[in-house]
């Protein structure tokens, strides 16, 4: 007796269910490492923004922390439950485009969004777009005017080089034991950009079929990296003493700081004057330009409301306003007017050096086996920093491991 | 008749048994025989989890042979394992003996040597990188009371495994303890009382009783110990400084298997290396499994 209730129970809920799933609307997925955990609602506006102009689509979001993401994306990919929509940063654009992941945009999307051609360009592959640009973000030489001030040096300007930083460096660093010069991080990422900074050291020839990470315009940009540790102006990792190198800003303690745009919240908070200007340059100048991408899977069984979906998320207004507004980033779109409310907002007062840095973008050397190519720079480096290695050794070594590499 | 009805019995009977049985054979069969089953079959095969698997036959393994990343990491297990066990053995069997004496008060001496061993190895590794900090730090401030100026510890390769050996002594040397003082206990008074009467003093108690007798723990702990660290991860992974020398340039086998799995997406080569792991655990372990008949005496022989 019991048993048949309960099966008449079950086909009731099934037959009630089966109406909602005949119904005529669409539902993609979109997988987002940015949104969490601080623009959850911004997202939600902008989905209710395209859901009103496309009725009979649903966007059903799902989030990861940065560090998690790429497995879980990898692990949905492998399983063949990919995401219909999923972000991507320019490094593994590569790596999905390679491996046929991606879902060609190129027919899908309109050729009016105003983006920028950069931007574009890198998400192309083969000659194809396979992703839409959806932000960028940039680097910039952050300084404390306070210091500079004590120190009677003038502020950093977008004519300087990193010899005139030096000299700035110099002298603030003689206003204290424990204040520094510069704090410009020897790594892959201030590598590669300094090395556009130099103009003449590539990692690769142009064919990608050997690295050139040991030339000589390299191992001198190497060196001046360095030369600003061996100079006493920038502290090392151990007089650090697991102090961030942005706490060390924030402690009013660093005349200078290479770092990143998304620091701009973090140091809305400081006790002294700060502003940003263009990095100086070696030979020219240059900058980085890290872009995330949103990408539509290539096993999707809803193309074009997913490929919609994607191109809202990278170029429309809506988007456009909600990540100006919200500091989420900023979109990847040549559109003065919808970055009028950014420029105004207040410290850094020179804002405006975000879009000149624009005008010398470097994006980074990609390979397949990109986070392996940056494991064993980085640890290089760190050999070249401890005086282990020359500048010269330690990027000979690079070469015949990143020749491994592209093999 | 009566045999069929106990036949009906019988597979009534099991019937509760594969019950009762099931949710644990169903964990084991998807979290432990699958994977490893699968990864056996992923090691003779190259996959990055965007692209379907390929079969590449042997060249996960010909390519470890000669991958410098592979042998330093085999390099700095062996270090840890010479530094750290030997350490570990010894004061292990030494705070035994000490918390095996009647006096009051023992009982919480016990349950604090205990305390680092069911800390989280997250919480360990923090409080020492605190311990270990060249600049405020108390190794180094204690170093300079006696004159001597500390060295950077968690920042380079060097120093940094002499911290984490320490720090692994310390977290498991209760442990470590507590099997022994099971051993110690399970020894008679009679052998003592007898050894007494005779005229034996305590070294030669300790010498010719006690160390013979506790040979059969010391040779579980050692067979443990050496499957334990052979397979060292947390340490490892957790107390670098971020970003120094030794982040970049220590590895162990297992943080090189998860690097590959996990950074370098290359399902195949990191399975290869952890059956490389397996066969080489499995090879030590039935070399000290073949020697235990030297040295190890079983009380009731």
């Amino acid at each position: 007796m019991f048993r048949r209730f309960l099966l008449l129970t079950l086909l009731c809920v099934l037959l009630a269910a089966l109406p909602a799933a005949a119904q005529d609307t669409t539902t993609i997925r979109y997988f987002t490492f940015s949104a969490a955990p601080d623009h959850l609602e911004d997202l939600d506006t902008i989905i209710a923004a395209f859901q009103e102009a496309n009725p009979g689509i649903t966007v059903e979001v799902e989030t990861a922390a940065f560090a998690d993401y790429f497995t879980l994306l990898q692990a949905g990919v492998a399983s063949g439950d990919a995401p219909d929509v999923f972000e991507l940063n320019y490094e593994n654009f590569v790596t999905y485009a390679a491996n046929g992941a991606l879902l060609d945009l190129s027919g899908m999307v309109s050729a009016e969004a105003p983006f920028y051609p950069r931007a574009l360009e890198a998400f192309q592959y083969d000659g194809k777009q396979m992703a839409l640009p959806a932000t960028f973000s940039t680097v910039l030489l952050f300084y404390n005017a306070d210091l500079f001030d004590q120190a009677g040096v003038s502020y950093p300007t977008a004519e300087w080089n990193w010899a005139d930083a030096v000299a700035a460096a110099q002298s603030i660093r003689a206003l204290g034991e424990d204040t520094w010069g510069l704090f410009s991080p020897v790594q892959f990422w201030e590598f590669y950009k300094k090395a556009g900074q130099n103009g003449e050291c590539s990692f690769f020839n142009a064919e990608m079929t050997e690295s050139t990470i040991n030339s000589p315009a390299c191992v001198s940009t190497l060196e001046t990296m360095i030369s600003f540790m061996n100079d006493d102006l920038m502290p090392t990792a151990a007089e650090l003493s697991g102090v961030s190198d942005s706490e060390l800003f924030l402690s009013g303690k660093l005349g200078m700081l290479v770092t990143g745009i998304w620091m701009f919240g973090a140091f809305q908070d400081a006790t002294f004057n700060w502003d940003v200007q263009i990095e100086p340059a070696i030979n020219q100048n240059a900058h980085h330009f890290f872009a995330n991408g949103v990408a539509v899977s290539a096993t999707t069984q809803n193309a074009e409301a997913a490929a919609a979906w994607a191109e809202f998320m990278a170029s429309s207004e809506t988007a456009a306003t909600v990540r100006v507004e919200s500091a989420w980033e900023l979109p990847a779109l040549n559109q003065p007017e919808y970055f009028e409310a950014y420029l105004e907002q207040t410290p850094p007062a020179n804002r405006a050096a975000v879009f000149m840095a624009l005008e010398s973008p470097v994006t980074p050397p990609v390979i397949e086996r990109q986070n392996e190519m940056q494991d064993a720079v980085n640890a290089l480096l760190t050999q070249a920093v401890d005086g282990e290695l020359t500048a010269q050794e330690a990027l000979d070594q690079a070469k015949a491991e990143l020749d491994a590499l592209i093999q | 008749m009566s045999q069929v009805m106990s036949w009906n019995r019988g597979i009534q009977r099991w019937k509760w048994v594969a019950v009762f049985l099931l949710p644990g054979l169903i964990g084991l069969t998807v979290f432990v025989l699958y994977p490893i089953v699968s990864s056996f079959w992923l090691a003779f095969q190259d996959w990055n989890l965007l692209q379907p698997p390929e079969f590449v036959g042997l060249s996960n393994f010909q390519e470890l042979l000669a991958d410098d990343d592979f042998w330093r990491a085999l390099g700095y297990t062996l270090t840890f394992i010479v530094l750290y066990i030997p350490c570990v053995f010894v004061l292990g069997l030494a705070l035994a003996l000490f918390l095996n004496q009647k006096f009051p008060g023992m009982l919480m001496v016990r349950a604090a040597t205990f305390l680092p061993v069911v800390a989280s190895w997250v919480v360990v590794s923090l409080i020492w990188k605190w311990i270990f900090n060249p600049s405020y730090g108390l190794v180094n401030a204690g170093l300079n009371l006696i004159g001597i100026n500390g060295p950077d510890w968690l920042f380079q390769p060097q120093t940094a495994v002499y911290a984490m050996v320490i720090t692994s002594v310390w977290k498991d040397v209760g442990y470590i303890a507590l099997l022994y003082l099971g051993g110690l206990q399970n020894i008679s008074e009679t052998y003592y009382e007898a050894a007494r009467i005779d005229g034996a003093n305590r070294w030669r108690c300790l010498r010719h009783i006690t160390i013979p007798l506790l040979t059969p723990t010391m040779f579980f702990v050692a067979i443990t110990l050496l499957i334990n660290y052979f397979q060292m991860f947390e340490q490892v992974w957790l107390m670098p400084m971020r970003d120094s020398a030794a982040d970049r340039q220590v590895e162990v086998i297992v943080t090189e298997v998860v690097k590959n799995a996990f950074s370098y997406s290359r399902m195949g080569y990191a399975s290869a290396m952890s059956w490389v792991l397996f066969v080489l655990i499995f090879i030590i372990t039935f070399v000290q499994l073949r020697l235990q008949k030297r040295w190890v005496h079983y009380e009731a022989e």
